[in-house]
C-alpha cells in the first residue's frame, strides 16, 4: 500500500500534555553520553538559571515521535512502519526544555512525495508549552521503502 | 564557561572525540527515548530485514554527536538549532560494540547575532554515518 499523497498539508489535533520528568532527561542524557551536570543535577541547573534539569538538544524527539505516531498509526495514511527508514531530522529550539515543563505537540504533514519507488514524508511537530509558548520545531523526513 | 566570540573564527576545529556504543547503551536509549524499534535491540530481527547486525538509532547517533558541540559551547542550551541526514547506519556487534568518531569545525560566525555554525563530521569504521550535520550555537554577544 502506497503512502496517501492527500495527507500533504494535513495537521493533527494537539497531543495530550506531556509532563517532562527529570529522571527521563537524565536517563536520555546518560544514554547519549551527555554528562553536563545541568542534565542530571537540579542544583546545577538552577545555578545556571533554569527552573529544572535541562534537556539535551535532541530530547525533543521524545515528544515529536508521539506526534509522528499519529500519522504512522493512521490507517488512511498508508505508512507501513516496518518499511520506514529515518532520512533527516532537524530541531529549532525556541527555548530550552526543562524538567516540569508540560509540552504539547501539533503535527503537520508538510510534504509527501514519491521518488524511485519509495515515498518520502516530511512532518513538522510544533512543540509548545500547554499555555502556548513555542518550545521547539522538530522536522523529520522518513523514507517508506517501496515493495520489492 | 560560555563561548568567547573573540576567539571563534571559521576554520576553528573543535576537540574531536570517540563515543563508544554497545547493546546496553542502545537499550538505555530505547528506554529513555521511547523508540523501541526491534532493529535496534533484536539481532534476529535485524538479520530478518537484511541488516548485518543490530544498528544504533539514528537519533542516538545524532544525540551523541552534538554533545561535542554542547560541551565546547559550555552550555547545552546554547545549541539553538541542529539538523542532519542519516546516510549510513552504525552497526553494533554483540561483542565489542562500535566506536563513533565525532569532529567538528566552525564554518560561520555572525558577530552581530552571536550565532556560530558548526559542521560535524561523524563516522564509524571510516564510513560517514551523518550527512550535513550542522549545529548553530548562540554565543553571548560581546559588549562593544
Amino acid at each position: 500500500m502506497a503512502v496517501n499523497a492527500e495527507f500533504e498539508g494535513r495537521s493533527y489535533p494537539p497531543t495530550d500534555p506531556y509532563a517532562v520528568p527529570a529522571e527521563r532527561i537524565s536517563a536520555f542524557a546518560t544514554a547519549v553520553g551527555a554528562d553536563d551536570p545541568v542534565h542530571h543535577d537540579e542544583s546545577a541547573a538552577r545555578s545556571a538559571g533554569h527552573a529544572g534539569v535541562v534537556a539535551p538538544p535532541t530530547f525533543a524527539v521524545v515528544v515529536a515521535q508521539q506526534c509522528d505516531a499519529q500519522l504512522v498509526s493512521d490507517p488512511e495514511a498508508g505508512v507501513d512502519f516496518t518499511r520506514v527508514v529515518h532520512g533527516e531530522q532537524t530541531f529549532t529550539h525556541h527555548r530550552p526544555i526543562v524538567a516540569g515543563d508540560e509540552i504539547v505537540g501539533v503535527l503537520h504533514v508538510d510534504k509527501v512525495r514519491q521518488a524511485g519507488g519509495h515515498a518520502m514524508v516530511t512532518t513538522r511537530s510544533e512543540l509548545s508549552t500547554a499555555s502556548g509558548d513555542p518550545v521547539c520545531t522538530a522536522s523529520s523526513t522518513i523514507v517508506v521503502r517501496g515493495e520489492q | 564557561m560560555a563561548l568567547d566570540l573573540l576567539h571563534v573564527r571559521p576554520g576553528l576545529e573543535l576537540p574531536r572525540r570517540t563515543v563508544h556504543v554497545d547493546w546496553e547503551r542502545l537499550v538505555a536509549y530505547a528506554e529513555a527515548s521511547g523508540d523501541h524499534n526491534p532493529i535496534h535491540q533484536d539481532e534476529e530481527f535485524a538479520h530478518s530485514v537484511g541488516l548485518p547486525d543490530v544498528i544504533a538509532h539514528g537519533m542516538w547517533t545524532m544525540g551523541a554527536a552534538v554533545v561535542l558541540v554542547a560541551d565546547w559551547a559550555g552550555d547545552p542550551t546554547a545549541v539553538v538549532s541542529y539538523g542532519t541526514r542519516f546516510v549510513n547506519p552504525v552497526v553494533v556487534p554483540a561483542t565489542g560494540g562500535a566506536d563513533v568518531e565525532v569532529s567538528g569545525v566552525v564554518t560561520k560566525v555572525d558577530e552581530e547575532t552571536g550565532r556560530v555554525t558548526v559542521e560535524l563530521s561523524v563516522t564509524c569504521d571510516g564510513t560517514k554515518v551523518l550527512g550535513r550535520a550542522v549545529a548553530v550555537v548562540q554565543a553571548p554577544v560581546p559588549v562593544p
